[in-house]
């Protein structure tokens, strides 16, 4: 892959239109659970809100401020876990955080849809940080974790 | 004529000094990175060395080394020699009187870490540190630390909209209870040079100590402490073309005489029993335990280097340099600079609306570019300027227009790509 190419493949069409325009932005005032991340190397900082109907999570919105790969993370996450279980949300996030970090292993293009956009993360070590940050802070959510959950 | 007798030449008549030659002296510059030439403009994170540095660590670990200061044989002599050789050139480099006065430490972090420790063992509850806004974390948390030890008060001294000191508010923060001046010299993510000249003048009329953080400042700049008048200077052999691992705390021999041992161990001590321990005379009093030999061999060896092309032409160069830097980057659509002090040493921070710092980080090195982003250690400048970081890109004598060229290239890039 020339290089130019490699970097068409991290900033996909679909990543920078999340990042410019992010899905279920804003703060959710009846959120039932919330988490905060942050990552101390670039001072970027996520909150991910959630409100529950009984094991489903109806709605899921995050703010914060990021780079592109971690506003597109956190924009793709909202779409990818609105309306699923608890249970089933847990066992997405554990999946998609074991993809962002085994670049080794195969893509699964067809468990994790859109966010394959995201795949080309894996190529920079010091980059995988901001994809995993949204994911990582939801998972706190849903732990009822209220600690500031840190990337380090 | 051999090329050290033609850098001497040129500094010595004023003349520019030689990017070209300079640029060949480092080896690591002339490698492609992602296929295209490295620009390597993070030199404020750590610079790069010269072969004369690399060569002179390896002709000492292949000839020379042995522990410093106990030994009789000829590679004891040898090592400490060249220990305490370093010892002198630092000396002549910043001008201090007497080499009493260099305390070879781990870094700058370190040196400061030992003033807070050593002098502030006796500050008591209601004394107070003056720091800046604009200072790296180093010279932040250290006085922290002390002050949570034995409720010292921090002060902090404001800066306005361009990144500069305001200094007659830092002057009026001076009171009868403080004990410190703790201020940088050149601020790592804002570029700007502080008045310290200002500062310690006033601080000299009622007798209170100023530290100058000199990391930024002594790789681009001739620093004269006995002009400056400064009670301490710390600075980093990185930052200054020398070894990772060593750096300096120069302290005037007033303060290090009365100042207690900041670590215990071999080397800082005259004579140990059980029941009475002499410390060793300076600077040894603060240096316990085998020093890092290797890393002042290097130093040495850098202030040669340097002092060959001469600070004040390094000086003159990057003074260019950053000129044409601040202007090409200055003009691309949507860029903010921040720290736009009157007077600025090679540090250009900024942002690009809608790019994340650390998108432009990566874009740009995929062209070889090689930038720093983030908060630069500096996060209450970014919290005053309401940022969580900024694209920082810092000059070194061995950079030249080309490296910004390639730099405005990929910005250029970035912003192309970020519209789509």
């Amino acid at each position: 892959m020339s290089d130019k190419n490699r970097l068409m493949d991290l900033y996909r069409r679909s990543v920078l239109q999340h990042s410019r325009e992010p899905k279920n932005f804003g703060r959710l005032e009846s959120a039932s659970l919330q988490a905060e991340g942050h990552n101390p190397l670039c001072g970027d900082k996520i909150t991910v809100y959630l409100t529950l109907a009984g094991e489903n999570i109806e709605e899921i919105t995050f703010e914060g401020i990021g780079c592109a790969i971690s506003l597109a993370s956190a924009s793709m996450m909202t779409e990818t876990i609105k309306g699923k279980t608890i249970l089933t949300a847990e066992s997405t996030l554990s999946d998609v955080v074991d993809a962002f970090t085994h670049p080794e292993k195969p893509w699964d293009s067809d468990q994790h849809g859109e966010l394959a956009a995201l795949s080309g993360v894996r190529q920079y070590p010091s980059r995988i940080k901001c994809a995993t940050l949204p994911w990582k802070t939801l998972s706190a959510a849903i732990a009822g974790n209220h600690q500031t959950i840190s990337t380090e | 004529m051999n090329p050290n007798q033609t850098r001497k030449k040129d500094a010595e008549s004023g003349a520019a000094l030689d990017n070209k030659r300079i640029r060949s002296d480092f080896p690591i510059l002339a490698q492609s990175i992602n296929n295209h030439p490295l620009a390597y403009l993070d030199s404020a994170a750590s610079s790069q060395r010269p072969q004369q540095v690399i060569d002179a660590i390896r002709h000492y670990y292949s000839h020379d080394h042995s522990n410093v200061h106990r030994g009789v044989h000829t590679l004891s002599h040898r090592a400490t020699e060249a220990y305490e050789g370093t010892r002198e050139k630092v000396r002549q480099f910043i001008n201090a009187e007497s080499t009493s006065e260099i305390v070879f430490t781990k870094g700058t972090t370190e040196s400061i870490n030992l003033v807070a420790d050593s002098l502030g063992r006796d500050f008591s509850p209601g004394d107070e540190i003056l720091i800046s806004h604009m200072e790296h974390h180093s010279n932040i948390v250290p006085w922290q630390l002390l002050c949570e030890k034995n409720g010292t008060r921090l002060v902090v001294a404001p800066i306005n909209n361009q990144g500069e000191l305001l200094l007659d508010d830092c002057l009026g923060l001076i009171s009868d209870k403080t004990r410190l001046i703790a201020i940088t010299h050149v601020s790592n993510a804002l570029g700007t040079i502080n008045p310290v000249e200002n500062l310690i003048i006033e601080a000299r009329s009622r007798n209170i100590p100023v530290l100058v953080d000199g990391a930024q400042a002594i790789p681009h700049q001739a620093v004269d402490v006995r002009a400056l008048d400064c009670d301490f200077y710390a600075f980093s052999s990185h930052k200054m073309c020398g070894p990772t691992g060593i750096g300096v705390l120069y302290g005037k021999q007033q303060w290090l005489d009365r100042m207690p041992p900041y670590q215990g161990g071999g080397d800082m001590i005259l004579s140990v029993s059980f029941k009475e321990t002499l410390y060793n005379e300076l600077p040894y009093k603060f240096e316990a335990g085998t020093p890092n030999i290797a890393g002042a061999v290097g130093l040495g060896a850098a202030i040669d280097y340097l002092s060959e092309i001469s600070m004040p032409a390094i000086a003159a160069y990057e003074a260019k340099l950053l000129t044409y830097a601040t202007s090409a980057i200055g003009q691309l659509p949507g860029v903010e600079l921040v720290g736009t002090a009157a007077k600025k040493a090679g540090v250009i921070s900024f942002n690009i609306e809608g790019i994340h710092p650390h998108d432009i980080g990566t874009i740009l090195d995929h062209q070889g570019v090689a930038i720093r982003t983030g908060h630069h250690c500096a996060m209450p400048v970014m919290e005053f300027f309401g940022i969580a970081g900024t694209a920082r890109a810092s000059l070194a004598f061995y950079n030249n227009e080309d490296d910004i060229d390639q730099l405005v290239t990929g910005l250029k890039l970035a912003i192309k790509m970020f519209q789509q």
